[in-house]
């Protein structure tokens, strides 16, 4: 399959950020420096029209390094065409600069992933729980935070 | 400096017009809202995190409890990015997708409904919640003698359907779609030309378009701004690409194109049943996927090749290989998607899902706040929300 448009023009612009392009189904993945995502963001949306942030999660890859990756799929609402992009966060400093400048709708994305996963974002304009009490301690969605709720023993459940 | 001073109240989390359990902290200058802060999380069950516990078939009936006003199109959206992941798509039999599309387009009509009744007794009509309901009602007995539960209908399965349509439930649904114009007329009678309805709803929470798709907004609001976008033409799925409709566009963006648009979505809907109900031809139901779908229980107790797959399917699952896919769906009220992660184990690494109404109520301030408090009612009223789906 031939590589997707945009990866040629985000490889021309910024050739030292790509990290790895993976097509799978056909759809693109984009791996990116986590230091470039805004720019890089600002470029996707203002140049080549990838103005739909559908969706923002974080995803723990626990066991890894990088333990985390914070996932951007982007829309283009005139061609149509879906994009995902995905930047590696460290665990010791698991902190992303936010997008929310680029699309607003980021803001609780980016709120959402906070709570659930512990990944932070810089210059956030709002960066508070949003599904969990305030005053909640962890990060539930992370891979060592128990099943069943803290406590408790971690479940066993299926068999991988 | 009379003004100045702003007053904070606490709209929900047990409010009558918040639907569900949500919050909402308003400043008012008098009756202006100056600031409107919504809080939610009231209802979070932790699906996603259920979801990293428990095979790709276990995790279905999860989504019925997302948005619970159209389970159908949760379901649908989830099997499909399941058989995405598996590269499926393209082997799901055409009675299996026509019966997708039909009971999609009957759980739309299904969600309207519940949005307009709602909407109209927020504002103070009460008739047409009773009337809205009626017609409600004959969906969800169809839901039931489809698949056997009023709401959590857990009916699509990875691969096809659960199991075929009962017999005569084609004529039900036909003579459904035929009386539903006539009832939708009855609302509009009753409600548009109503000089109140007509003040209450008319230049209220307005959008634009470029802050509808920059705040993420989806679905019948959006494209009550002016924006043409509907992923059933745009990215067809289950055969939509085969239907004749139209997607409902009007550029008002208030609360009143949005009561419209959703209205004529309505009637496109039961066009598109009526085009689903020509298609429908007797045929297989399931995929050719032995190791994907349980097989017919007759299979089970006569051979052992299904008694394997069945037990096999049952104790650990189906294991799709590593890689991460998205699918969006258009559902009633805008765009659900599903981002799985898949590290080729039995059960998704991640499973996140993009739930429209929890993206369209970030743009509640921006439509409410500068106008009455009273407007703050119609506002969640015409974004149709679903807390189920908001908080997972």
């Amino acid at each position: 399959m031939s590589e997707h448009a945009a990866v040629g023009k985000l490889k021309g612009k910024f050739s030292g950020s790509v990290l790895d392009v993976v097509e799978f189904r056909g759809e693109t993945t984009i791996t990116v420096k986590k230091e470039d995502i805004v720019a890089i963001c600002t470029f996707m949306k203002k140049d080549l029209g990838y103005n739909f942030l559908a969706d923002l999660c974080g995803v723990d890859y626990l066991g890894q390094t990088p333990r985390f990756m914070v996932v951007y799929n982007i829309y283009n609402v005139t061609t149509k065409d879906r994009l995902r992009i995905k930047v590696p966060v460290e665990e010791s400093d698991a902190t992303v600069d936010t997008v929310s400048v680029v699309w607003a709708t980021a803001n609780w994305h980016e709120r959402e992933c906070w709570d659930l996963m512990g990944v932070s974002f810089n210059n956030h304009p709002d960066l508070r729980r949003i599904l969990m009490p305030a005053d909640w301690e962890g990060h539930p969605l992370r891979k060592d935070y128990p099943l069943q709720g803290p406590g408790r023993e971690p479940y066993q459940g299926r068999l991988k | 400096m009379a003004n100045v001073e702003t007053m904070t109240i606490n709209m929900g989390p047990q409010h009558p017009s918040t639907h569900g359990v949500l919050q909402l902290v308003l400043e008012l200058d008098g009756e202006t809202v100056v600031k409107a802060t919504p809080h939610v999380g009231f209802l979070h069950r932790g699906i996603e995190k259920l979801s990293e516990h428990r095979t790709y078939h276990q995790i279905l009936p999860l989504t019925d409890r997302l948005d619970y006003l159209a389970p159908m199109h949760n379901n649908l959206g989830y099997v499909l990015a399941v058989e995405k992941l598996l590269g499926l798509t393209d082997a799901i039999p055409e009675r299996a997708q026509v019966v997708r599309v039909l009971l999609a387009e009957l759980t739309r009509i299904k969600s309207h409904l519940v949005w307009l009744a709602c909407h109209a007794l927020d504002i103070g009509a009460m008739t047409v919640f009773i009337y809205c309901f009626r017609e409600r009602e004959h969906v969800m007995d169809m839901y039931e003698k489809i698949s056997g539960a009023r709401m959590t209908s857990n009916y699509f399965r990875v691969g096809g359907l659960s199991a075929d349509l009962p017999v005569g439930i084609e004529q039900e649904m036909r003579d459904f779609v035929n009386d539903m114009p006539k009832h939708i007329e009855t609302y509009e009678g009753l409600l548009t030309g109503n000089i109140i309805w007509q003040k209450r709803i008319k230049d209220v929470g307005v959008i634009s378009a470029e802050d509808a798709i920059d705040l993420g907004v989806t679905g019948p609001c959006l494209r009550s701004s002016g924006v043409d976008w509907d992923l059933r033409r745009d990215q067809p799925y289950s055969g939509y690409e085969n239907y004749d409709f139209k997607v409902i566009v009007d550029d008002g963006c208030d609360t009143w194109a949005r009561y419209h648009a959703r209205l004529n979505e309505m009637r496109e809907s039961c066009k598109i049943v009526h085009q689903a109900l020509d298609k429908l031809k007797p045929g297989p139901i399931l995929a050719d996927a032995p190791k994907v779908c349980l097989p017919p229980k007759q299979d089970v107790v006569n051979s052992i090749e299904g008694l394997i797959h069945q037990f096999k399917i049952i104790t650990e699952g189906f294991k799709p290989e590593e890689g991460e896919i998205y699918v969006g769906v258009e559902n009633p009220k805008g765009e659900v998607g599903f981002y799985i992660n898949s590290d080729g184990s039995a059960c998704p690494k991640r499973m996140k899902i993009r739930s429209a109404s929890f993206v369209n109520l970030q743009a509640l301030p921006k439509m409410c706040e500068g106008s009455l408090i009273a407007d703050v009612v119609a506002v969640i009223g015409t974004l149709d929300i679903v807390l189920g789906e908001i908080d997972r």
